[in-house]
């Protein structure tokens, strides 16, 4: 494949980093705007991607409204979760959220007849029958398509399709979110991030505030989750292993916290780093093989990690006075 | 009442192991205020370290275990060097500190990965013996680790109640600002504690990866969770409260698949799950531990 010229190269770069948009928003409102350390914030998405999946394929329901329902699932978790945690220290709230997203990944595995087991989707219906949860999102895909070859004619591929598709919620998403921080609600949000105590002295329901925005951030992360479902057609536990929240802490770091509109630039960022190193293959990346490069990736994701915490904490957009470093 | 024994004695195996991973990490979670996510990978890389004596090089296993621990150890005083104290001189807080450690742990892991691949490997040792003690069945790779472990703990045990660099290091751990003050070199005993706990890691690494028999560089991410949980029941920054945790942990576990509970036990497969659950609600109802005494956290 020859790298930089390759359309479908850049439109699988652009709808990953649209899923992985949308799936940061969500942590960004939680860490970045609230100051909550959520570090189970892949659960959301593994609950909306799971809870749309099994509605279709086992209850038989039609899929806008399984997405509906899987949207609120995941938000009802978010309450639970937070609920009993929202009060605890920032480490000890990120050590509890991380062993729930483990327990919900461990569920997904162990639950066979309810998730499909390890083998993922597939299996949901029981092994032996392929089962899909996709049809009509295909149908609707097919359908957006035709409306974007009237404007794009022999251009309108697939991929454009989805990319076109995801990037619409994202920037639907973005701009709500710039209204809600904008609002007073936002504004106590962030005084919660800086001072509690002064918060809920001035009468605001700290307590309250957590909650609401763990909750809006994990119906975000079920929306994620409905897309990566629909791009791959396809999914299984270790889609939702903790490293996936890590990366959108990457990309909440990158961009900036409390930027909405640093989780674009950080997840194309984040999605060309780690697309680029699976399809460039000039030197010295020629010299390694797909898990090598895998493995390299990751490294390079840490280095950023690490560097951006040393020399930019703040991200590329963001202000320093309103990172939450303690 | 069998089956009840042969999990305690497994649970004795697993909680051990827990244990001597969780000290360093509690030590290092209490002195300098990181929430290690790397520590997982430190077993990884004592586990690596044996491996290439005692496969690479052919030679005995117990000379691999002490080149891990020297290697975990120099990992660690290296890193706090290199790494760590740059970053708290910039003033990081707590959360910064974990971010870093995440990164770390990626960086150190896919490193291992790089270098040595996914694929499972195992010691170039006879262990699968089994010895029947009484009711109880224990492989010999087991055993050691239970002999190791005792001998480990004791020495432990010892070091920080009788030492003056044990008690230097539980001072600092309960306040660093007081130890500072009565004259003990802060910075020298945080080096002496990357070293004990890091070493202390490592070998948690080599028994892990002996007792499970083929493991591979994701194993100290499968353990990290439980080690905090054992940190966390234990009270965080207390080393007696990270060894009495471990073994409380990895007794809970095993013991709660006994068939004899209601609904005949907890399913094997959800195990871990056991003890994230143990986790959560020791921070949600006693944050300070089990052992750690109620003070504002």
């Amino acid at each position: 494949m020859s790298g930089l010229a390759n359309v479908q190269f850049w439109a699988f770069v652009g709808v990953v980093a649209g899923i992985y948009t949308i799936f940061a928003l969500g942590l960004q409102l939680q860490f970045g705007f609230t100051g909550l350390l959520n570090f189970g914030h892949v659960a959301f998405m593994a609950i909306g991607a799971y809870t749309m999946a099994i509605l279709v394929v086992k209850v038989e329901w039609p899929l806008w409204l399984s997405a509906l329902v899987a949207i609120a699932v995941s938000m009802l978790f978010g309450l639970i979760i937070g609920l009993p945690t929202v009060r605890l220290r920032a480490d000890y709230l990120a050590i509890t959220t991380i062993a729930f997203g483990e327990i919900i990944r461990f569920i997904a595995v162990n639950q066979q007849t309810l998730t499909g087991g390890p083998q993922g989707t597939i299996n949901l219906t029981g092994a032996g029958r392929a089962s899909s949860y996709n049809r009509e999102w295909l149908d609707f895909q097919g359908w957006a398509q035709d409306q974007l070859e009237v404007i794009l004619g022999d251009h309108a591929t697939r991929d454009l399709t989805m990319l076109v598709l995801v990037w619409i919620v994202a920037v639907v998403l973005i701009v709500l979110l710039q209204f809600m921080v904008h609002s007073p609600w936002g504004r106590v949000l962030r005084s919660v991030r800086e001072d509690e105590d002064a918060t809920s002295a001035l009468g605001k329901n700290v307590f309250s505030y957590k909650l609401q925005a763990l909750a809006v951030g994990a119906a975000i992360g079920a929306i994620a989750g409905l897309f990566f479902a629909f791009q791959f057609s396809f999914f299984s536990p270790q889609d939702f292993d903790p490293l996936t929240t890590f990366f959108a802490y990457v990309i909440v770091l990158l961009g900036g916290t409390a930027k909405n509109w640093g989780v674009p630039v950080g997840a194309l960022i984040f999605a060309f780093i780690f697309a680029g190193t699976r399809f460039l293959d000039f030197w010295p990346l020629s010299e390694l093989t797909s898990a090598d490069r895998a493995f390299l990736r990751l490294i390079v994701v840490g280095l950023i990690l690490i560097g951006l915490m040393a020399f930019r904490p703040q991200g590329i957009f963001g202000k320093k006075e309103e990172m939450v470093l303690e | 009442m069998n089956e009840l024994l042969q999990l305690i004695a497994n649970g004795l195996v697993t909680g051990s192991i827990i244990a001597i991973a969780a000290i360093g990490l509690s030590l290092v979670y209490g002195i300098l205020k990181i929430v290690n996510f790397a520590h997982g990978e430190y077993l990884v890389f004592g586990a690596y370290m044996a491996l290439v004596v005692n496969v690479t090089w052919g030679q005995s296993l117990v000379l691999g275990a002490l080149f891990a621990m020297i290697m975990t150890a120099l990992l660690g005083i290296a890193l706090e060097f290199g790494l760590w104290r740059p970053i708290r001189r910039r003033g990081a807080g707590i959360v910064s500190l974990l971010i870093v450690s995440i990164g770390l742990a990626l960086v150190l892991r896919n490193s291992i990965l790089l270098w040595q691949g996914g694929a499972p490997r195992r010691y170039d040792v006879d262990v699968f013996q089994v010895y029947e003690l009484g009711p109880i069945r224990l492989s010999l790779s087991q055993i050691v680790v239970i002999v190791v472990a005792s001998v480990v703990i004791v020495g432990i045990g010892l070091l920080l109640a009788r030492t003056t660099l044990g008690k230097a290091m539980r001072a600092l751990s309960d306040s660093r600002d007081l130890a500072s003050v009565s004259g003990i070199d802060t910075d020298r005993i945080t080096a002496y504690t990357w070293i004990v706990g890091s070493a202390l890691a490592g070998l948690g690494g080599v028994l892990q990866g002996l007792v499970q028999n083929a493991f591979e560089p994701n194993m100290g991410f499968r353990l990290l969770l439980l080690i905090f949980a054992a940190v966390i029941l234990g009270g965080v920054g207390s080393a007696y409260g990270a060894l009495v945790g471990g073994l409380v942990l990895g007794l809970m576990m095993e013991v709660s698949t006994w068939s004899a509970l209601p609904a005949g036990g907890v399913d094997s497969v959800y195990k871990p799950v056991v003890a994230f659950v143990v986790l959560i609600l020791v921070l949600i109802f006693r944050p300070q531990g089990i052992f750690g005494r109620a003070r504002t956290v």
